[in-house]
């Protein structure tokens, strides 16, 4: 029994918690204050202000936030079903914070000669675990919407959910794509081969549109946001919900954005690769932990600019009807995904043969 | 005014083009506009830091007026709550005893003049109806409150400051008003 106990080894598992911790930590305070960059960005582009009144600039504007959805009573209708009312929320936060395990954050930390790998969980099998965890997503709004006793809920549940597996289909194929090119599913592959080398945006730019487009609809993001169309559908499937219950389902899909753009960016914009910068070099001159810092800012760099640019898109484009998305994502994504596999897949056999036929 | 004959144009009805089909263009067009719009300048005011110029004859907050000696101009005639079409003035009034000749102008004045806010529709009849340059509106919003209690305003809410003994906020209360 002693042997057992000692043989695992305590200081990885520490290690991985305290990993854990900082990145679940960081994804809340990165969703609170998406929450308020949202304000901001929709406020300059609609020639207003936003928030400015809590705090300097408004910046504890999401702590007030925070507060008032704690604050509100806690309301769970009669006839529900409760059980699946509190579930909802929960699986929707769960799903979106799951992605992240698999986000490698940065390359690799020197503490006192143990090397600390930035990624949570190296599984050889990294873009399958995500694309199974999102399909679980689908999970939450379904349970949301049907637990919350309400026909205009389960409608928009019903919507959301079909939006949800549709686009997904064209996200795995935009995929295979771009697998073809890399040979590995394993994230941490990825960006290694992407490390002080041509990003995968170049090889694939109609693989990355397709997966941006796709990525919009799995956050249900303007322009797909029709299941949580307020004029639409009044609120959807989050109608029912009160305080922190509400909170979560907003949280969880800014959180979603926030692992969407981790994703995105490290599948086609080299993740944690410093731009214009040999990070083996910088690597040997400076130190580890250094390049290991400014590797970590470099990809949330590049997670800021993608969130920005939802937003931006959220606010330019009126959203899609329900016949135009699912035309838009059976009839328009899915072929044009195909055709990018069999273009990848011509190019490749043609570089294979060394250019002739 | 135009002819309404003879204006309509013929709506476009071509297919459209593949580049218009895949909306991506006009989506990126749409986008590079929103981006210009953020670097534009905000017609926003950071109310209360700065506040928008008001025009001499905007009717808020009502002041009970003092000639230049200091005296009360109000003689709780009760013209302005006459005519005050939502009868949110009441006064009481008295006499003005011998030793009271600097505080009051005549005989007669209001010991008790209140104005209901939440009644009071700002329309000025009030101050068109007084005889003796009484009360006018100033420029000034009403503040809020917690009860209703407390917008009812009494005569120390509404008088203005005396200009002998504090000149500087008499001028202040006057505002830009031209009269007499």
């Amino acid at each position: 029994m002693h042997q057992a106990l000692l043989a695992i080894d305590w200081i990885l598992v520490l290690e991985k918690v305290l990993l854990i911790a900082v990145i679940i930590t960081v994804s809340l305070l990165v969703a609170m204050y998406e929450t308020y960059a949202e304000r901001k960005v929709a406020a300059f582009i609609q020639d207003r202000r936003g928030p400015n009144r809590a705090g300097p600039f408004g910046i504890l504007q999401p702590v007030a936030d925070g507060l008032k959805l704690f604050m509100k009573e806690e309301i769970i209708p009669n006839l529900s079903n409760k059980f699946l009312f509190v579930l909802g929320p929960g699986l929707a936060m769960l799903t979106a914070m799951m992605t992240s395990a698999v986000v490698p954050w940065s390359s690799q930390i020197v503490i006192s000669g143990r090397t600390i790998d930035l990624q949570i969980a190296d599984v050889n099998i990294g873009i399958l675990y995500i694309f199974g965890v999102v399909s679980m997503g689908v999970y939450g709004v379904m349970i949301g919407g049907w637990a919350s006793n309400n026909k205009f809920s389960l409608l928009a549940a019903i919507r959301g959910a079909s939006q949800i597996i549709s686009y997904e289909l064209a996200l795995g194929l935009s995929l295979i794509a771009l697998l073809m090119l890399t040979g590995s599913l394993s994230l941490k592959t990825i960006v290694a081969q992407q490390l002080d080398n041509v990003y995968y945006v170049l090889y694939q730019p109609l693989g990355f549109l397709i997966f941006l487009i796709c990525a919009f609809a799995e956050c249900n993001r303007t322009p797909f946001d029709l299941s949580e169309a307020e004029s639409e559908l009044n609120f959807g499937y989050h109608q029912e919900y009160s305080s922190m219950k509400l909170g979560f389902y907003l949280f969880a899909e800014y959180v979603n954005m926030f692992v969407s753009s981790a994703v995105m960016a490290t599948l086609f914009w080299g993740g944690y690769d410093i731009p214009f910068v040999n990070d083996a070099s910088f690597g040997l001159q400076h130190g580890q932990n250094l390049l290991a810092i400014l590797q970590g800012l470099s990809l949330f760099g590049k997670i800021v600019i993608f969130i920005f640019f939802f937003m931006w898109v959220r606010w330019t484009i009126p959203r899609f009807r329900y016949d135009q998305l699912m035309n838009l994502g059976w009839k328009g994504l899915i072929p044009l995904s195909l055709v990018n596999m069999i273009i990848t897949g011509f190019i490749l056999l043609l570089k294979q043969n060394h250019w002739h036929f | 005014m135009q002819a309404l004959t003879k204006r309509s144009k013929a709506v476009d009805r071509k297919p459209m083009t593949f580049l218009e089909r895949i909306y991506i263009p006009s989506i990126a067009k749409g986008m590079s506009i929103t981006f210009g719009h953020m670097f534009k300048k905000r017609p926003t005011v950071n109310y209360p830091e700065k506040t928008r110029p008001f025009s001499p004859v905007f009717r808020g907050l009502h002041v009970l007026n003092r000639d230049e000696e200091g005296r009360e101009r109000c003689t709780a005639c009760g013209l302005c709550a006459v005519a005050c079409p939502a009868e949110a003035i009441t006064m009481e009034a008295a006499e003005r005893l011998p030793g009271e000749e600097n505080l009051y102008r005549e005989e007669k004045y209001a010991a008790k003049y209140e104005i209901n806010m939440l009644r009071c529709i700002f329309c000025g009849l009030c101050e068109e109806a007084c005889p003796k340059d009484a009360i006018y509106l100033s420029e000034t919003f009403t503040p809020a409150n917690y009860n209703r209690k407390s917008f009812i305003y009494g005569k120390e809410h509404l008088l203005i400051p005396d200009p002998k003994t504090r000149p500087e906020e008499y001028a202040r209360a006057r505002g830009s008003r031209v009269k007499e």
